[in-house]
């Protein structure tokens, strides 16, 4: 199957999961969108040489994953698709950072790996917070909540559009792309010269695309502005998920729970 | 005074690269009337029908929608008086679910939300698309697209319906099925479309438009008796005309 309609399939997938009905489904956007930031921010808080801090904060996207009913090969797919461009990002850490900082017995391990490890785990983490943060809300609901969380309405129209016209685009570039895979012949055809002018060709149909959207919106009177449904419903079940969450990223940020675990265990075995 | 009447008078309009998509064309629809458009590609069907809501402003000539003058002053009345159905329901259907869709034009024209809920659930029932309305448009086929961008419209109440090639696209059911909720909406009707079958069925009156300029304005049954024309135009009898394919007999 085209590249494209898999990964167009493969987001209608994940928007269709947000349609669960778990607990975590429904908590209000907002608390969820709130909880995901502060669990980012707590990872991305800790030093380049962090593991130990790091592993505590793995129980959130599995209490989440498995409370939200999640399918966890799915999840587990995505999470491997960004390896590649996590590991171009630190592939030269091991080779730059060659100071040693463990010990494994006979074995030195060397601050460039600990760095790299330690950057695989935070964009796991964080990556998947954020897909799970999708997969039980959904992209649209997620945009009204930032809105409603005081972000611009105008950056969540344009992300609104992009969502919505993404998949338009993506069956546009998927029947371009196999209109000229069938008159290459099963060979490269004219190789990489003809993506030139087919990504132009997109551009300027999206270009055209685009004007046409404003004049039916402005068909039905449109004016500038967005006049969305408000649902304000934060419940007391809202309120404790975020203050739970948020005690629990603090605690775990500033306790350092492995280390304490760790001493506790080697105090009472010594 | 009736919202219902559409003049168009000594309407031009000449595209940015010289081309001339429309000249001097003229013509008057009264309430209640169901009028195809018709014409080869090119002949400016969709150039005219989107000067009827000021989507593109003419060269010369004026549009009146209930005798006022289509202006820049007068397009939000005139753009609640006329509701337009795009060709490509991709197009009309942008926000997240059918539902908030249905409820855009309801909800731009000031509509309190109870009564645009209203107004959305009795749009889609009437298209025969309640059970989308929580539905994102990606997930939708062709032909509930369609019947949305339809109830998009109908959402806003327009006394008239302009629609361009409504058949486009849809199976035969689903063609059947919208031909059958358009002969209900008893307001000004016009259409372009290639499917003339359909105007033939739904439309007492046709225009045909040649390369910017109406050919003929007049009963559709008598257009279509007038082969020289048809040709002329590049058009031809409906197949409901054609005969038989079968036994060759024709059914006139």
């Amino acid at each position: 199957m085209n590249a494209i309609t898999t990964a167009v399939i493969d987001l209608k997938q994940l928007e269709l999961f947000a349609q669960g009905d778990t607990q975590v489904h429904g908590r209000d956007a907002r608390v969820k969108v709130l909880v995901t930031l502060f669990f980012i921010l707590s990872v991305i808080s800790y030093h380049r040489y962090e593991i130990n801090g790091l592993l505590p904060f793995t129980l959130f996207p599995i209490i989440m994953v498995c409370r939200a009913e999640l399918p966890i090969p799915y999840l587990a797919r995505k999470m491997l698709l960004i390896c590649p461009f996590i590991l171009l990002i630190g592939a030269f850490n091991p080779l730059l950072d060659r100071s040693t900082l463990w010990q494994v017995g006979s074995i030195e391990i060397s601050g460039g790996c600990i760095s790299l490890l330690s950057l695989l785990l935070r964009s796991f983490l964080t990556i998947g917070a954020a897909l799970i943060l999708v997969a039980t809300t959904g992209f649209t609901t997620i945009c009204q909540a930032l809105e409603r969380l005081g972000m611009p309405e105008v950056f969540t129209v344009q992300l609104l559009f992009l969502h919505r016209y993404l998949f338009v685009l993506a069956e546009e570039a998927e029947r371009a792309s196999r209109a000229r895979e069938l008159r290459s012949c099963g060979s490269t055809g004219r190789g990489i010269g003809s993506f030139g002018s087919l990504t132009g060709h997109l551009l300027l149909r999206t270009w055209q695309r685009a004007e046409r959207i404003h004049t039916t919106m402005l068909s039905r009177g449109f004016t500038g502005q967005f006049h969305g449904q408000r649902r304000e419903r934060f419940s007391h079940a809202d309120l404790t998920f975020l203050i739970s969450w948020s005690v629990t990223f603090l605690l775990m940020r500033t306790m350092e729970p492995a280390t304490l675990l760790g001493s506790f265990i080697t105090g009472a075995f010594p | 005074m009736s919202h219902h009447i559409v003049e168009v008078k000594n309407l031009r309009h000449v595209y940015a690269d010289g081309t001339v998509a429309l000249d001097t064309v003229s013509f008057r629809i009264t309430h209640g009337e169901s009028v195809a458009i018709i014409g080869a590609n090119g002949a400016g069907k969709s150039t005219l029908l989107q000067h009827l809501n000021g989507c593109i402003t003419a060269t010369s000539g004026e549009v009146f929608i209930g005798h006022i003058p289509l202006t820049r002053n007068t397009l939000p009345a005139i753009r609640r008086t006329v509701g337009m159905v795009f060709q490509y329901p991709d197009d009309q259907l942008f926000m997240p679910t059918v539902f908030e869709d249905v409820a855009f034009g309801p909800r731009n024209q000031g509509l309190p939300e109870e009564l645009t809920a209203e107004r959305v659930r009795e749009a889609l029932e009437l298209v025969g698309a309640a059970h989308l309305a929580s539905k994102p448009p990606y997930h939708l086929s062709g032909g509930e697209k369609k019947r949305v961008a339809i109830a998009t419209v109908l959402a806003m109440s327009p006394d008239v319906l302009v629609m361009d090639e409504p058949t486009s696209g849809l199976d035969p059911f689903a063609r059947r099925q919208l031909m059958g909720l358009l002969r209900e909406f008893h307001h000004t009707k016009i259409f372009t479309s290639h499917d003339l079958d359909m105007v033939l069925e739904l439309c007492p009156r046709t225009i045909i438009l040649h390369e910017g300029i109406i050919m003929a304005d007049g009963a559709t049954a008598d257009i279509f008796a007038n082969d020289h024309l048809l040709a002329a135009c590049r058009l031809e009898k409906p197949f409901a005309l054609q005969g038989c394919p079968v036994c060759r007999t024709s059914t006139n």
